[in-house]
């Protein structure tokens, strides 16, 4: 057992400071989502010209071949460093490492560059009005027309759809299939074409981070199935793998800096006497510090053993849980300061509440947890 | 970065859990719990293995290992619920090893490391182990000093845990761990990290003893173990056991190769166990539905463990006290 750093991990870690205190992504643009994403683009930009916006990439592919540890200290730092994360975030964590697993020699070479320069943005089209935890049951229809695919039906939760050119999109191409999750196929979308419809959806937040996607005859080429025709679900698993591994970190040091601008903003009140303050915030203090050891765990278990173990289904449940508590305990300190529209803290409140929805929700989480992890026999 | 036991580590635990599985099983347990007293063999085997002196040095007559390896120790004794008197005396060790004068170590830990002689650790209202002590370690409230007492009065406490033995401490002679200060508020923190390190291993076997029962035991013609409401509480209490297991073994991994994180860690460790540990041994029963609540099934011996276990450890809520107060020095 060893939790310090070595020192190849740590000389990444200092290379990667300095490059970002010489390097500051600057303030975000407040107010107006198109610009904020714009300086996220940029920001993605200026990353790839250092060298720096997809070390977990093999060195091939323009990445630095990181660890899995040193990809988590990537995360944290830009975070500690109050940075965004890059623009194409889907592309650089999902599309990019599923089309290296599946992509012939032609699709890695036409769509690997632009993901990690931000030139082309990816979004992710797997959850439908009627499929959301369960992906396998999607109705979207892929046909076949000559060389060419045609596809018809209705995605939602599209995050970065207004800004995509390429859609990571699973159609199901056989209905006669025997089971739901066959007869799937994941495509490579082009979003700039007729018979592709971007509806946002406004969220709680008053903002549209998500659309709904409308597809009425939209067309992909042979050309751009990934992986093979039929072979959509086992696709998308690599996709849904890569999900939840290097965001944690970065929500992680998130959450912490939110927690110590709380405890500031509750000793600026004379609050951190008050026994029941002192806590809920100690409270906080030791649920994040549960998922960053938790999550280190998890790091080595995945580095030893090739998968994670028992605690890696679990930090993203902490994470959320904990998310919520945290601006909740703001709301009591602040009062009515935290609930006024335009607040961080409210923002922080009510987009808190999606955290235990978006990638998974807490509900199916658990039964997750209770039938892979536990061995528990499944009632459905 | 490597958050996990090392191949020596885990052949410890491996030999323990084989060891105490044989010679600890739920019914020695129980002879010992209504019986009133330790298993004398069982106490003789740990003897033997030189397990009570496994963090303290070769020179003085231990194995000289460290706190890591006392956790993965008191985790399998926690798992087995055995009745000795090993907490006690191999963390008063461990504390008198790491922070004790010259003098001090060289008067107990010959003893202690062979269990040729037992101490007791807790605070003078809730002793454990008291009776029959050469030596107690004490932690003064509110300073949290650990203090070496000697020639006390230790009167048998009737706790709920009847698998350990627990007394009230009066008089005798009392003496700061090294010098006091820092040194001797350190000396609680490994207490308690080792204290967590036996709630980690009580909450684990909670665990698995609801999992198998909820797999067996059917009703509507289904395990119950399928009814997602079940599985939820399950799903739970493997969190908590996790969160439990990540504090503990950073304060284990701190008090061996960082003191200076220390207070903090073993400030989360005994949070983290003290609710934890309560929380997981009272869903096991509940998960054990009318059976868990007759003293005939075992695992009312873990929750009153995990009952005794947060009280030792002082309770949750002043250690979350001292982690809000450590964030905001920080902040």
């Amino acid at each position: 057992m060893d939790l310090t750093f070595s020192a190849e991990e740590t000389a990444f870690r200092d290379e990667l400071r300095a490059w970002l205190a010489a390097n500051p992504a600057g303030t975000a643009p407040h107010g107006d989502e198109d610009a904020h994403y714009g300086w996220r683009r940029d920001w993605q930009r200026r990353l790839a010209d250092g060298g720096w916006a997809a070390v977990h990439w093999p060195r091939e592919h323009g990445g630095r071949g990181a660890t899995l540890t040193q990809s988590a200290i990537f995360y944290e730092e830009l975070a500690a460093a109050g940075a965004p994360l890059p623009a194409n975030v889907l592309g650089l964590l999902l599309a990019g490492p599923t089309i290296m697993t599946w992509g012939t020699p032609e699709q890695q070479e036409r769509h690997l560059v632009p993901i990690l320069t931000a030139e082309e943005i990816w979004c992710q089209g797997f959850s439908e009005p009627d499929a959301g935890s369960d992906l396998a049951a999607l109705k979207t229809r892929a046909v076949k027309d000559g060389d060419e695919w045609v596809i018809t039906g209705q995605k939602v939760w599209t995050s970065m759809a207004q800004y995509a050119k390429w859609c990571m999109l699973v159609a199901r191409t056989d209905a006669d299939a025997p089971k739901k999750h066959q007869g799937l196929t994941y495509f490579l979308m082009d979003m700039e074409q007729d018979g592709v419809e971007i509806v946002p959806l406004k969220q709680i937040t008053g903002e549209s981070e998500f659309n709904e996607l409308f597809l009425d005859g939209a067309r992909v080429p042979d050309a751009n199935v990934l992986g093979g025709v039929g072979n959509g679900w086992k696709v998308a698993l690599t996709t849904l793998m890569n999900e939840r591994s290097g965001l944690a970190f970065f929500l992680q040091v998130r959450m912490r800096q939110l927690l110590d601008q709380l405890i500031g903003e509750a000793g600026e009140r004379g609050l951190l006497d008050d026994p029941v303050v002192a806590d809920k915030l100690g409270e906080l203090h030791l649920r994040c510090e549960v998922l960053r050891l938790t999550a280190y765990r998890g790091l080595t278990a995945i580095e030893t053993y090739g998968q994670p173990g028992p605690e890696g289904s679990l930090t993203k449940w902490m994470w959320s849980d904990t998310n919520q508590q945290l601006t909740q305990l703001a709301a009591d300190i602040l009062g009515p300061e935290a609930l006024t529209n335009g607040a961080p803290w409210a923002f922080e409140l009510l987009r808190a509440r999606g955290n235990s929805i978006e990638g998974g929700t807490t509900e199916v989480l658990k039964n997750i947890v209770a039938e892979r992890v536990l061995g528990l026999p499944r009632l459905r | 970065m490597h958050f996990d036991l090392t191949d020596d580590q885990k052949e410890i635990k491996r030999v323990a859990r084989e060891l105490l599985a044989a010679r600890s099983s739920w019914a020695r347990v129980r002879e010992a719990a209504e019986g009133g007293a330790y298993d004398p063999a069982l106490w003789e085997e740990l003897r033997s293995l030189g397990w009570p002196g496994i963090a303290v040095a070769e020179e003085h007559g231990g194995q000289g290992l460290g706190a890591v390896e006392l956790a993965v120790l008191l985790e399998e004794l926690g798992y087995a619920c055995a009745a000795t008197p090993f907490l006690s005396t191999a963390a008063a060790a461990a504390a008198i090893q790491a922070c004790g004068s010259d003098a001090q170590r060289a008067r107990w830990l010959p003893a202690l490391a062979s269990g040729e002689a037992t101490a007791g650790i807790g605070t003078r209202a809730l002793c454990a182990d008291g009776v029959g002590a050469a030596v107690l370690v004490l932690l003064e409230r509110p300073s949290g000093e650990a203090m070496l007492v000697t020639g006390a009065e230790a009167s048998p406490l009737e706790a709920i845990d009847p698998t350990r033995r627990y007394a009230t401490i009066s008089g005798g002679d009392a003496e700061p761990l090294g010098s006091g200060g820092a040194g001797a508020v350190a000396a609680g923190d490994r207490i308690r990290a080792a204290i967590a390190a036996e709630v980690v291993g009580v909450a684990q076997r909670a665990l698995e003893m609801t999992l198998a029962y909820v797999k067996e035991r059917r009703q509507f013609g289904v395990p119950v173990g399928s009814f997602q409401a079940v599985q939820n509480r399950c799903a739970q209490m493997l969190l908590e056991t996790e969160s439990a297991r990540s504090t503990a073994y950073f304060a284990a991994w701190a008090a061996d190769a960082a003191p200076e994180r220390l207070p903090e860690a073993a400030a989360l460790a005994a949070a983290a166990a003290a609710d934890g540990g309560r929380s997981v041994t009272a869903s096991a029963i509940q998960a054990h539905g009318g059976i868990g609540f007759t003293w005939e099934a075992d695992v009312h011996w873990l929750y009153k463990r995990a009952q005794l276990d947060a009280a030792l450890l002082g309770g949750a809520r002043q250690h979350r006290a001292r982690l809000a107060s450590l964030a905001a020095a920080r902040s």
